[in-house]
């Protein structure tokens, strides 16, 4: 033992003597555990939320029994199956508004609520009869409470003027959802002896056939194992987990060039160990010893700041998952013991594998090779033919990919196959571009200038794929956010034909506020909206009640149509299909959809195909008036009008007063689209700030191989000096040299980033959530982003320089003398 | 147990016995023959030069003995172990616990202090003794460098470390591979008088390889290797 600990000693002062090449592996670590981890603290957030979702009180883990339309049904039918021996429990669920604040208000009967209901939230005993008994309780997540302003045991008024019973604080509830019983939940849903689904627990007995207790007015609905919010997030969390893959090997090519180092630097050391007895399973045991030790502490480093970057992030993210599909997630962060785990097992496997190459070299090393630290920066050049072989075999992967796969995980497949193509050619194209510099150089210096690049390639190509791919990503991403930004906001304009919208609480104010409209001048339209939710082919769609009115005509965003689309709109027998749905049902102009409604089945001409950006939900777009026939329990309290625009503010102020509405009721066209674009950009802010952590690692990979380089380049500069170049033009060199093959690897990022953008909208988008935008080049956002990566290779680049041009004469020409 | 001149006459045991050893490489792809069957026998408390011309195999006879490299053919013998035979744990083991190494290079490890340089061997091997230690620092005149790293110190200081260090275990017996080759002739002269003199303080067998007959004249005795044999 004290023999293995003697040998780390030895290996571990390499370190004191090398502190910046020590600094560099563990900044490598920590970074590559920091972002992967962060992202990781965030998925595990977001899906613990979800399981919180579905098992509130019976989600899609319970097995429970419906009304065929999905509308409310008779609560004689509980009764009814309970005296069969179905052991099933009641839930009502509707929406309602707290200062004008959406939430989901579930009623329960908690005695019979199954107590194998997944892990859902459960009453104590105690809390059972305070739940129960008069005045109730209103259960709310912790978060809701705060949303609300309110604390714990108030009584806030939801928008029909009713109180809710005191709130109290649940824990396990989910953000935005209200639970009290199912007697309170009927009255403030004025929906009496109606139900919405009766939840099944466990039978004792075998209880009677469903149908002969109810006939086919409520049908079985299986529990699943994935929820609907899973299933639509999963494409969101892909991209996050894509971008914290991508940023934990721009992190671990860091690592892997500080070991390899470090391992050439310690070859003598290693052979000198074994020349003295140690033998090589004790020093190459010793050598993952410490490997894993660094990676422990470096990882636990790590995962303090991934922890940090994560509670950083989650309120974006959880603002874009709301913004998104609708998912409620707790804006703080709660971490799992898993979670640290995971993070420090990333940690280790990736310090192994970063190190795999240095130490395979160490357990093949043999013991009388000579001693050449620099001699691995030849090496690696035979390497390029190999990598340039890998890189066209992973770029034949891509075609297949693109030509064959049909999934977003093909998807995510070809973009992967297509950057790691690029990182493994890219030091070939500069080696063949330095090897054409020094043909065609004239003069001593210039043709050292050439030589000594592609000497110093090998040492720097790492960090240049380390660039080039946050760099590709970057001009990726940005393009496709662009993109989609100019053609949101054109959508935008689009579909907020109406210049004030409004949101009536229930149907008798908004014939109310209807009727009072009819009096005012100003208004010059009228314009009726209505949704409406139910299931086509098992996928949930809402019904989209259109206005029959020349300005949806002239603005709907529609991407294709059948002629006179909108005529045939307007009977009812005609619908535009979301463009997202159409891929999803597969569905074409021209075909016809069955849409299940109270009445019967509704079929529907499919006669236009809209762009529907951001909605998670499937939609079909119908007359309004056919759609109130079709779906008579259709609120009809959305309301557009048509008002001039010096005319607005009065008219939404004397609305206001009038009728109590507060803004989130009452809104003009300007501010609808406003907030649309705060979410919008709040929705790419997540991807942003990962653009920016990942191109700040590929920055410090390019800083720490720099720093490290500097010292084993002292030997090549010295004789320069030696014969009369100064150390301040010496210095000049070196920065063109580095920045040099840094606007080449920028140049080179931007066709490859262009692909990635063309590949994220192309394919991604359409596979992940089933648009697909027109494709648009920004020049100038790319000039932007070059100009950044140059800034950062400059500022990578000037400290070993500033470095070199301030030397001490006297410790350039003892390299000179000794080290040559 | 320190072994001495006084304990163990010169010439009585046969501490390292060779016979008919040979070594062949490849290079670009033909066979370079390096030893063609050498026989040599070591006294325990001997001091023996051994020279020959560039590529007559000195080295390699003394990698093959240190067990640096594995023999083709034939046997090396040290005291009562067949090192021929032994897989790579028990040459290193041999290597830590009986051998002791000095190169022309020096070989000391940059990272560590003239201090931890000298012991470090001998606490792998878990046998440091610090008296012993000690009697070297002052012997090869290292006091006052003991805190100093190998790059702080001249060519002859550094081989001083080195010869320091292989003699820390208290080695059967010390190889040396062109000990003085970085040195200048005064300092290979200090340097070699102060390694005979801790050999002859030993005990132990010393054999080493130079290019120098001045210095190969010093010793007890001096064999020439021509053409992958003993001369």
């Amino acid at each position: 033992m004290s023999r293995a600990l003697w040998v780390l000693a030895v290996l571990l002062s390499h370190w004191r003597r090398h502190r910046m090449q020590f600094a560099t592996l563990l900044i490598g670590l920590i970074a590559a555990t920091a972002l992967w981890s962060g992202v990781q603290a965030i998925n595990q957030q977001a899906r613990s939320a979800y399981d919180r979702a579905a098992a509130t009180f019976g989600g899609v883990r319970t097995a429970m029994l419906v009304a065929p339309d999905a509308a409310t049904f008779s609560q004689d039918l509980f009764v009814k199956l309970r005296r069969a021996g179905w052991p099933v429990s009641p839930v009502l669920e509707g929406r309602v508004q707290i200062n004008g604040r959406p939430m989901r208000l579930l009623g329960i009967e908690p005695v019979t609520l199954p107590v194998d209901v997944g892990n859902a939230p459960r009453l104590g005993a105690a809390d059972l009869s305070s739940f129960v008994a008069a005045p109730g309780q209103t259960l709310v997540a912790q978060e809701t409470l705060s949303d609300l302003h309110e604390g714990e045991g108030a009584v806030p008024p939801i928008s029909s003027g009713t109180k809710l019973p005191p709130l109290h604080v649940l824990p396990q509830l989910v953000p935005d959802v209200l639970v009290v019983d199912i007697g309170v939940a009927q009255r403030l849903l004025n929906k009496p002896d109606q139900l919405s689904r009766l939840l099944i627990g466990k039978a004792k007995g075998k209880p009677a056939p469903l149908a002969s207790v109810v006939g086919d007015r409520l049908k079985l609905i299986e529990p699943t194992a994935e929820t609907e919010l899973e299933r639509l997030t999963d494409s969101f969390h892909l991209n996050l987990t894509a971008f914290g893959l991508l940023s934990f090997f721009v992190g671990l090519f860091i690592v892997n060039s500080a070991v390899g180092l470090a391992f050439e630097q310690r070859l003598p050391m290693l052979r000198t160990l074994r020349a003295c007895g140690a033998s090589a399973r004790l020093v190459n045991s010793v050598l993952v010893v410490e490997l894993v030790a660094l990676a422990l502490v470096a990882g636990l480093i790590g995962l303090v700041c991934g922890y940090f970057i994560a509670a950083a992030l989650l309120p974006d993210v959880a603002a874009s998952l709301r913004g998104l599909y609708g998912a409620p997630i707790p804006g703080q962060l709660t971490l799992r013991p898993e979670w640290w785990l995971a993070g420090i097992g990333i940690s280790v496997a990736g310090a192994i594998v970063a190190a795999a190459t240095s130490l395979i070299k160490a357990i093949r090393m043999p013991m009388l090779a000579t001693a050449q630290p620099h001699a691995w920066q030849q090496r690696q050049r035979r390497w390029l033919i190999l990598q340039s072989l890998a890189a066209c075999a992973v770029f034949a992967a891509a075609w297949l990919l693109l030509e064959y796969g049909q999934s977003l995980i093909a998807g995510f497949g070809l973009l992967a196959a297509l950057m790691l193509g690029a990182a493994l050619i890219l030091p070939a194209l500069l080696e063949i571009l330095m090897l054409a510099g020094q043909r065609l150089a004239r003069g001593p210096l210039a043709l050292w200038f050439w030589a000594d690049s592609r000497q110093q390639l090998s040492g720097l190509s790492l960090a240049l794929m380390a660039l080039l791919l946050a760099l590709a990503v970057n001009v990726g991403v940005s393009t496709m956010v662009e993109t989609f930004s100019r053609t949101f906001v054109g959508w935008l304009d689009g579909r907020l034909a109406a210049d004030v919208y409004i949101s009536a609480a229930d149907n008798a104010q908004s014939i109310a506020i209807r009727n009072w409209l009819k009096d005012r001048s100003e208004v010059q339209a009228i314009l009726s909206g209505g949704r409406a939710e139910t299931q086509v082919q098992g996928q949930p769609v809402e019904l989209l009640g259109l206005p029959d009115h020349a300005l949806y005509r002239e603005r709907w965003p529609l991407l294709e149509t059948a002629p006179r689309a909108w005529t045939q709109l307007v009977p009812g027998n005609a619908a535009f299909i979301s463009e997202q749905l159409s891929r999803r049902l597969n569905v074409r102009v021209g075909d016809v959809i069955e849409v299940p409604a109270p009445g019967g089945t509704w079929e529907l001409d499919i006669v236009g195909i809209y762009a529907d950006y951001g909605n998670p939900k499937g939609q079909l777009a119908v007359n309004v008036a056919a759609l109130i026939r079709q779906f008579p329990q259709t609120p009809q309290t959305r309301i557009g009008l048509i008002v001039p625009r010096d005319k607005i503010p009065g008219l939404i102020t004397a609305l206001q007063k009038q009728f109590a509405l507060d803004d989130r009721a009452v809104a003009d066209q300007a501010t609808v689209k406003a907030e649309s674009i705060r979410i919008f950009n709040r929705t790419f802010a997540v991807t942003s700030a990962l653009n920016a952590f990942t191109l700040g690692v590929a920055g410090i990979a390019l800083l720490t191989s720099l720093l490290t380089l500097a010292n084993s380049r002292l030997p090549q500069l010295a004789p320069l000096w030696a014969i009369g170049i100064t150390r301040s033009r010496l210095a000049a060199i070196e920065l063109t040299k580095t920045l040099s093959v840094a606007l080449f690897t920028s140049l080179l990022a931007v066709p490859l980033g262009l692909l990635v953008a063309w590949c994220l909208i192309a394919i991604v988008n359409v596979k992940a959530f089933g648009w697909r935008l027109p494709f648009h080049v920004f020049p100038l956002q790319l000039v932007e982003l070059v100009a950044v990566a140059l800034i950062a290779s400059l500022l990578a680049a000037l400290l070993p320089v500033l470095r070199l041009a301030g030397m001490q004469a006297a410790h350039l020409v003892k390299v000179f003398a000794n080290e040559r | 147990m320190l072994r001495s001149i006084e304990l163990i006459p010169s010439g009585a045991l046969t501490l390292l016995s060779i016979r008919n050893l040979s070594k062949t490489f490849t290079s670009a792809g033909e066979p370079v023959h390096v030893l063609r069957g050498v026989d040599l026998d070591l006294k325990a408390g001997e001091r023996v030069a051994l020279t020959g011309e560039s590529g007559s195999g000195k080295s390699t006879l003394l990698h093959l003995i240190a067990g640096l490299d594995a023999a083709d053919d034939g046997t090396i013998r040290l005291e009562d172990t067949e090192i021929t035979a032994l897989a790579d744990a028990g040459r290193a083991e041999l290597r830590r616990d009986r051998i002791g190494l000095v190169f022309q290079q020096f070989n000391l490890i940059p990272s560590l202090s003239v201090a931890d340089n000298l012991a470090f061997q001998a606490r792998i091997a878990g046998r440091h003794d610090a008296t012993w230690t000690g009697e070297l620092v002052e012997r090869l005149g290292l006091n006052g460098l003991l805190k100093r790293y190998p790059e702080q110190l001249s060519g002859g200081q550094q081989q001083r470390v080195a010869i320091g260090r292989a003699l820390a275990t208290k080695p059967s017996l010390l190889l040396a591979d062109e000990p003085t080759g970085n040195l200048d002739e005064a300092t290979a002269d200090d340097v070699l008088a102060l390694t005979r003199d801790l050999v002859a303080r030993t005990g132990c067998g010393f054999l080493m390889v130079t290019h120098s007959l001045h210095l190969a004249g010093t010793l007890d005795r001096h064999i020439v290797l021509h053409a992958g044999r003993i001369a």
